[in-house]
């Protein structure tokens, strides 16, 4: 539904710099998909929702909504809305004039309007707040405001920049789950800029990795996740393990690999050879204390609740080994010599190092 | 306990104010009320009797043998207000499009903007309204170049008109009704016009619908700081008006300093106060209205 190609923005600082703040990107969104932006402060994720919107001019490339190319197409006349990161919500108006701005403008009657902003007040459960200024409502009260008004009046896509990040935890794990919930209801696409990992796990379709203005990867959660292309990636996308291997030799289904320092690990065989420098990924969850597996001793551990994350010095040395398991009395102590159990199966080779 | 310490310390911060206020301000005020009722000296000054001919000068209670009603009091009352008005209305509608301008200037213009604002600050005023006297003058500058420029044959009558009086007080006060406006359009939030435009709101609606109503504020605070002079002022109409272009603040002078008549100035101004005061607060009340943002 949604096309965009080769898009790049360069600005020019004050100071005669140049910033390239997006870099040949390429984006495809589908019919009421919840596609995520994930990166870095500063990687380009506004700019991009900003040239989707038409606030932001692109150097190059192009951006096409159901074919039709959009860059000539004034903001105002793009079935596109926003819900922006501060809210910018009315001060001057009520909740509810807010909410029904976009049929204001349209010149949609009255009784059609107000019936409308009702349902959409209802939508995000402010029911009874229309008469009120945004002044005397919560933060998380302006942010559904903001949402129903950048919803009001069905656009063909919603552009959300990070419209979360004003919340505490608890709100915000709920307007999560209310997000993803409305965006299925209202069968829209949404495109949704986080730089909270575990945020765009939990609600994209798919999540777009961003640095520097480039796109890393695109790719489910789980793709994303599982088997991220690279060590930018892996290291945004949550805490883990990287190891720096070379395989010493094929043995059946596994190939053994070993670091600088000496410790091994075995991976699948599948696409290995001699001699071969591979970068792999073991996730924290995907060891756990057994009979065999990487030997080290446990170094300190850091308590999470249900979980417990311990780090493990490698009896060959190098770098600590992050570990989560789970609490309870058979817990590793620091100090406590281990062996790190692990299945080779789930071992990711990086494809770029 | 704490509450009570800082009560003190704040007493003791604001009494300086208070007590310039109270003698420079509140005082002359209340003398000039009290004079209002009183008999005018046969040589200027107050004879201390109960008078209230003053006010049935102007609003048409005079017996006709002490005093006489004039009806032109009201009249040059009303004037006043709507040169005020017109002063107001002009500084605005040439001041809000510079300032938005103004304010998406780079900030090294901006700063050279601002410095050129506030440059007739550095000359006096009189000397400033004598430079217009000699533009405006039958032989001045303007009615040269435009018989130079085969554009009128005849000098055309410019001082001593009303326009001029408007003029005068235009140029006098525009910086009084800039910095506010711009200062309301600087701080006007960006990403409120993103929002209106996003919506589907074209520019025109933009603009009538978030950006005016969000610079209310401003213009208020220009209005109120650009009207009331204007209303009392005097050095104007002194210099460019003659006897059409005469304003209320012309009547109190005159009162004051040639007829000598000080009660019959004081009550003039009582007038003048109470119009200015009435419009103070329905001012205020409609930016306090339009205060609510978020
Ligand atoms: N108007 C501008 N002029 C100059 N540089 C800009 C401008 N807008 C953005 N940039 C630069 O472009 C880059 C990308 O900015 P952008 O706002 O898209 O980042 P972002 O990914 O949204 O970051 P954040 O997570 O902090 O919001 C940044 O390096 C920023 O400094
Ligand atoms: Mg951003």
């Amino acid at each position: 539904m949604l096309e965009i190609r080769g898009a790049r923005r360069i600005f020019t600082t004050p100071e005669g710099g140049k910033v390239t703040a997006l870099d040949r990107v390429d984006l495809n969104v589908d019919e009421n998909e919840f596609v995520t932006l994930l990166g870095p402060s500063g990687c380009g994720k506004t700019t991009l929702l900003r040239a989707i919107s038409g606030f932001e001019m692109l150097d190059g490339g192009t951006v096409r909504l159901e074919g039709a190319d959009l860059s000539k197409l004034a903001p105002f006349r793009r079935p596109i809305n926003t819900v922006f990161q501060s809210y910018a919500l009315f001060g001057h108006m009520s909740v509810a004039r807010n909410v029904g701005y976009a049929l204001e403008v349209r010149g949609v009657d009255r009784a059609a309007r107000e019936r409308k902003v009702s349902d959409a007040l209802e939508t995000v459960g402010l029911s009874d707040m229309g008469s009120r200024r945004p002044s005397q409502l919560s933060g998380g009260q302006r942010q559904r405001v903001a949402l129903a008004r950048a919803i009001i009046a069905e656009p063909r896509l919603l552009l959300l920049d990070e419209p979360l990040s004003a919340l505490d935890r608890n709100l915000r794990q709920q307007m999560q789950l209310e997000l993803k919930a409305l965006q299925a209801r209202l069968g829209i696409a949404f495109i949704f800029v986080t730089h909270d990992q575990e945020e765009a796990l939990t609600m994209s379709d798919r999540v777009v990795v961003m640095r520097e203005g480039r796109i890393e990867q695109i790719g489910t959660p789980r793709e994303i996740y599982r088997h991220p292309r690279n060590r930018f990636v892996t290291e945004f996308i949550g805490e883990t393990n990287i190891f720096a291997l070379t395989v010493d030799r094929i043995e059946g289904d596994l190939a053994r690999a070993r670091t600088a320092e000496g410790t091994c690990l075995s991976l699948p065989a599948a696409g290995r050879s001699r001699g071969e420098a591979v970068t792999a990924v073991l996730r924290p969850e995907s060891l756990h204390p057994g009979a065999e597996g990487i030997a080290g001793t446990v170094m300190r551990s850091v308590y999470l609740g249900s979980d417990l994350v311990i780090f493990v010095r490698p009896e060959a040395g190098g770098a600590e080994i992050r570990v989560t398991t789970r609490d309870g009395a058979d817990a590793p102590m620091t100090g406590d010599a281990i062996n790190l159990a692990y299945d080779p199966a789930v071992i990711h080779i990086l494809e770029d190092r | 306990m704490a509450l009570r310490r800082d009560s003190v310390v704040l007493g003791v911060l604001l009494a300086p104010v208070t007590i310039f206020l109270g003698v420079f301000f509140l005082v002359p005020l209340l003398i000039i009320a009290v004079f209002s009722f009183l008999t005018p000296g046969l040589y200027g000054g107050v004879e201390w009797s109960f008078y209230h001919w003053n006010y049935g000068r102007i609003f048409g209670w005079a017996d006709g043998i002490e005093e006489i009603y004039e009806p032109v009091y009201l009249q040059i009352l009303f004037r006043s207000l709507a040169f005020g008005v017109l002063t107001v209305a002009l500084c605005l509608v040439l001041c809000y499009p510079v300032a938005f301008w103004v304010a998406r200037l780079p900030e090294r213009a901006r700063l050279f903007f601002l410095f050129l604002v506030a440059l007739p600050f550095f000359s006096s005023l009189i000397v400033r309204l004598y430079a217009w006297l000699l533009i405006l003058k039958p032989s001045g500058v303007l009615n040269e170049t435009l018989i130079a420029l085969h554009i009128i044959r005849e000098p055309i009558e410019l001082l001593y008109t009303p326009a001029a009086v408007v003029l005068g007080m235009v140029y006098v006060m525009v910086p009084f009704m800039f910095l506010p406006l711009y200062a309301a359009i600087d701080n006007l939030d960006r990403s409120l016009v993103e929002a209106s435009m996003d919506l589907g709101a074209n520019r025109r609606q933009t603009f009538l619908k978030v950006i005016l109503p969000q610079t209310i504020p401003g213009i208020i605070g220009g209005s109120v700081i650009v009207f009331i002079p204007s209303v009392g002022n005097f050095v104007v109409p002194d210099v460019l008006g003659g006897a059409k272009g005469l304003m209320v603040g012309n009547l109190v002078e005159q009162q004051f300093l040639s007829a000598r008549n000080w009660p019959f100035g004081s009550a003039l101004s009582m007038l003048i106060m109470s119009v200015v005061l009435a419009v103070l607060l329905l001012a205020t009340a409609r930016a306090r209205k339009a205060g609510g943002q978020a």
